[in-house]
């Protein structure tokens, strides 16, 4: 029912990361630490893709674009500016910007599925032929080299705005992405239960009844195509200063393709679904790199097979129909009605 | 002089190449609606067949023109039994199933092959164009390609299989009614692009020698080279081809190779832009 | 009736390759009225009504709605105008409830607790579909999801609705309901109802448009229209006001 709210997956969100903060850095050395930093720190990443294409019905083979862009973003303003605070913001004005010239291209051009496929792909292929073909001391922004395929080392970790000598430690680094994903996530539910995402939604749903009733979805896939990109500039800012270094890789189709996988496995038109596909996900890589025998392509190409034909809606809305006693029900083509992906309204709520 | 046909020839081996990467997926686009992002790995494969085809002893023509288009043909048929078959009008999802078996296919061939590039040295030496050299496999390139828009032409014009796909592509629905079966059409549909894809594959084996990653240089150019053509097979791709491989090769003339890859990416997404339906979705319709 | 009208077309033509699928139609409704459009298959009707709601671009014409040449417009600014559109097809928000799709019509001109009032008033008093409130528009059947798209249209509160064959598929006391639902409707809005059931325009006409051929046939009262020579023989020699469909 419209106006009655749930607010408990906000509360769990809280004390969830809450107790992630306190309780983790006093058990897990600083190693450990790093390692549950960029689970968290993909999360987001995962985030950006299942509210664009799970509610937004935008489905985007390039969505690592603004990832990377965000990652470039910081590692170019950090290393110009010395104080990190602008370079943070420009992770997400940047990765915005783009998203909303590119947004404004495909959805005022009315282009959609199988097209908007092609173009995204192209553009994340045209970032990454660029970005690798940068080694030449020519090529630099302000003072920093783009290096080509090797990329932007010795990037400098993030500082407390203000306090360019405060920068953050294993420790704090990690709260910082464990708090960016828990108010991401908070964030992101608002904005669903929130009258624009309602309206968002229902345009997935049937675009032309919306452009009926006077809604004009352009202008709301524009705006969610927008907030997709900043987060995924944000989480690309958070991957830089946990490496400290960037390369063309973030640009890669492999990248692209990795965040789908997550929200598939998770499943699409829920926001808990992606943060736990991906988890789940990149822990497996990581056993998988571990062991050394199992090339990981392989694992990551099957998962996505098996999970497309026999788990079409993802491990979230199956386990949450099983646990209510219903079987799961095909999910509808997303593209014979113009979406991204279909989802249930009590799906919408998982 | 002798450089300008030098040019000319890079330009036109370069549209005859994209052609032959892009055929196999606009025929099963043009006819099924599906996109098969494995496309770039059944390259692969077919690159892999040749090879070692050649290398066991087989003469490299066989190689390249019977055993690597045989071999993905056969690989297209399991791959539609079990994948695309199970996905029919979900358009979204067949693209994700086709994205995972990509993946699985780098894999597979890591494995298999490990991650060094494989390679067979080009049957066909320089020929002297004037005072310019060029390799006389491009003219071969250029052979094949037109051999294979010829045979498709002839397949969809003359034949009784031409006449039920055509049909289908029209309306699924209606051939069914005719006593066609459309899985049986859309199943040969799927393993005459896969062999396709194949032969490309296996040809441009020399070329560009092998690795499992091949595919990725591949299959977004021939992705937006299909959807950039629109629906009609053959008109569709030969048009898209020779906009974006001319693109290519007179702007890596100009810059870099890498320049040339950008700008042709840059004018399929223009083009897209401004023709949403791809170049036949305006001009051409009703073609093959 | 003073008022200038509410739709207006003028020498309104579209034509498509060499058919002229509608040819030169001056047309025009008034605040208020309810006009039926009735004409055999290709009679340019369902043509007329695209022009109206902006899917079909004219070859030569206006059409004015409120005043306001609607050329270049796009859908959602055509429906900002005032129009409430109802397709053949039932288009709902299939995953949504049903308070939810009218929610969402309402919404679009009244904050949100008025949308929520608006809603509810609509499900209850004015489409008769309370108990179904909550239900998905996917689960509901053939009729209440005409009913429910009734409801989307009514909740905009549009000045005009125009309607494409609202009894399609309906029998006995469905299309009775449908019927007086429009009469009730027809109180706050104008309205334009493409059918072809003969049945049901009886129901509820009051000025008939007869097409023919992409042109105006008659334009009258709907006796006068029933009566009339010509439009027994366009409907090829059918007899008219028995059982549905005379235009099929």
């Amino acid at each position: 029912m419209i106006g009655s709210r749930n607010y408990w997956p906000i509360a769990a969100a809280v004390i969830a990361a809450l107790s992630a903060i306190v309780v983790l850095p006093a058990i897990y050395d600083e190693y450990s630490l790093l390692q549950l930093t960029i689970y968290a720190i993909l999360s987001v990443l995962a985030l950006s893709l299942a509210f664009i294409w799970g509610y937004g019905g935008i489905l985007s083979f390039g969505h690592a674009v603004f990832f990377g862009l965000g990652a470039y973003s910081y590692a170019i303003g950090a290393i110009n500016f010395g104080e990190t605070t602008i370079a943070l913001l420009l992770s997400m004005v940047i990765p915005g910007l783009f998203a909303a010239a590119l947004g404004y291209f495909l959805f005022y051009g009315r282009i959609s599925d199988v097209y908007l496929g092609a173009i995204t792909l192209t553009v994340t292929l045209i970032f990454f032929n660029l970005a690798s073909s940068t080694s030449g001391p020519e090529y630099r922004v302000g003072r920093v080299p783009l290096g080509g395929f090797n990329g932007i080392p010795s990037i400098p970790q993030l500082n407390v705005p203000g306090f360019p000598d405060w920068t953050l430690s294993t420790t704090e680094l990690f709260a910082l992405s464990v708090a960016t994903l828990a108010l991401v996530y908070i964030g992101l539910r608002l904005l669903i239960n929130s009258d624009f995402g309602r309206i968002v939604v229902a345009i997935k749903e049937n675009e032309v009844r919306a452009e009926l009733l006077g809604y004009d979805a352009r202008k709301y896939k524009l705006v969610t195509f927008v907030i997709g990109g900043a987060i995924a500039g944000l989480a690309g800012c958070l991957f830089a200063n946990w490496g400290g270094f960037t390369s063309p890789a973030v640009f890669a189709l492999g990248q692209s393709v990795q965040i789908i996988i997550w929200v598939v496995v998770g499943g699409v038109g829920t926001l808990a679904g992606p943060v736990i596909g991906c988890v789940l996900i990149q822990w497996l890589t990581n056993s998988l790199a571990s062991l050394n025998t199992v090339n990981n392509n392989l694992i990551m190409g099957g998962i996505l097979v098996v999970v497309v034909l026999m788990l079409p809606q993802g491990l979230v809305p199956t386990i949450a129909r099983l646990a209510r006693g219903r079987r799961p029900v095909q999910r509808l083509d997303a593209a014979t009605k113009g979406l991204g992906g279909a989802s249930t309204k009590s799906e919408a709520r998982a | 002089m002798d450089y300008l046909i030098a040019v000319g020839l890079e330009v036109v081996s370069g549209i005859a190449s994209l052609v032959l990467i892009s055929i196999g997926l606009a025929v099963v686009f043009g006819m099924m609606k599906v996109i098969n992002l494995a496309h770039g790995e059944f390259l692969m494969m077919g690159g892999y067949a040749t090879i070692t085809a050649a290398n066991a002893g087989v003469n490299i023509w066989v190689s390249i023109l019977l055993i690597a288009p045989l071999v993905v043909g056969l690989i297209g048929l399991i791959v539609e039994r079990f994948v695309i078959r199970r996905l029919y009008g979900r358009v979204i999802d067949t693209m994700l199933a086709t994205w995972g078996l990509s993946l699985l296919f780098i894999g597979l061939a890591t494995t298999v092959f490990g991650n060094t590039t494989a390679g067979i040295s080009s049957p066909l030496g320089p020929v002297n164009i004037g005072h310019v050299g060029v390799s006389a496999y491009k003219f071969f390139i250029v052979a094949v390609a037109l051999a294979v828009i010829v045979a498709l032409y002839s397949l969809f014009k003359l034949s009784r299989f031409g006449l039920v796909a055509r049909a289908t592509m029209q309306n699924a629905a209606m051939s069914s009614a005719l006593g066609v079966e459309p899985p049986r059409v859309y199943a040969a549909t799927f393993a005459i692009g896969s062999a396709l894809a194949g032969l490309a594959g296996g040809v441009l084996a020399p070329i560009t020698g092998v690795v499992p990653s091949l595919g990725a240089a591949f299959v977004a150019k021939a992705f937006i080279t299909v959807i950039g053509g629109g629906s009609t097979v053959l008109v569709g791709t030969l048009s898209a081809s020779g906009i974006f491989a001319t693109v290519n090769q007179l702007a890596s003339f100009a810059t870099t190779p890498v320049i040339g890859e950008v700008a042709l990416l840059g004018s399929a997404i223009i083009l897209l832009r401004l023709l949403p339906h791809g170049i036949t979705g305006r001009f051409f319709k009703g073609r093959i | 009736m003073t008022n200038p009208p509410l739709v207006e077309t003028r020498e309104l033509s579209v034509h498509f390759g060499g058919l002229k699928a509608v040819n030169h139609v001056n047309f025009s409704v008034c605040d208020g009225e309810l006009r039926c459009l009735i004409g055999p298959n290709g009679a340019g009707k369902t043509t007329f009504f695209r022009l109206l709601t902006g899917v079909h671009a004219p070859t030569s014409g206006t059409v004015k709605i409120n005043g306001r040449s609607i050329a270049g417009l796009q859908t959602h600014q055509i429906a900002k105008l005032g129009v409430g559109i109802k397709t053949q097809i039932p288009s709902l928000f299939d995953n949504l409830s049903v308070h939810e799709n009218i929610w969402l019509s309402a919404r679009r001109n009244h904050g949100r607790a008025a949308a929520n009032q608006i809603a509810d008033r609509v499900i209850t008093e004015e489409v008769g579909l309370g108990e179904y409130a909550n239900t998905e528009a996917s689960k509901l059947s053939h009729g209440q999801r005409q009913w429910v798209e009734l409801g989307v249209v009514l909740a905009q509160r549009p000045k005009l609705i125009l309607l494409d064959e609202p009894a399609a598929g309906m029998t006995g006391s469905d299309m009775e309901k449908t019927a007086e639902l429009i009469k009730r409707i027809n109180r706050s809005s104008a309205m334009i109802v493409v059918e072809h059931d003969m049945e049901f325009i009886k129901r509820i006409a009051k000025t008939v448009t007869v097409f023919n051929r992409g042109e105006v046939l008659v334009e009258s009262d709907v006796d006068t229209v029933l009566a009339d020579e010509r439009v027994r023989e366009v409907y090829l020699g059918k007899r008219m006001g028995q059982r549905h469909d005379i235009g099929a």
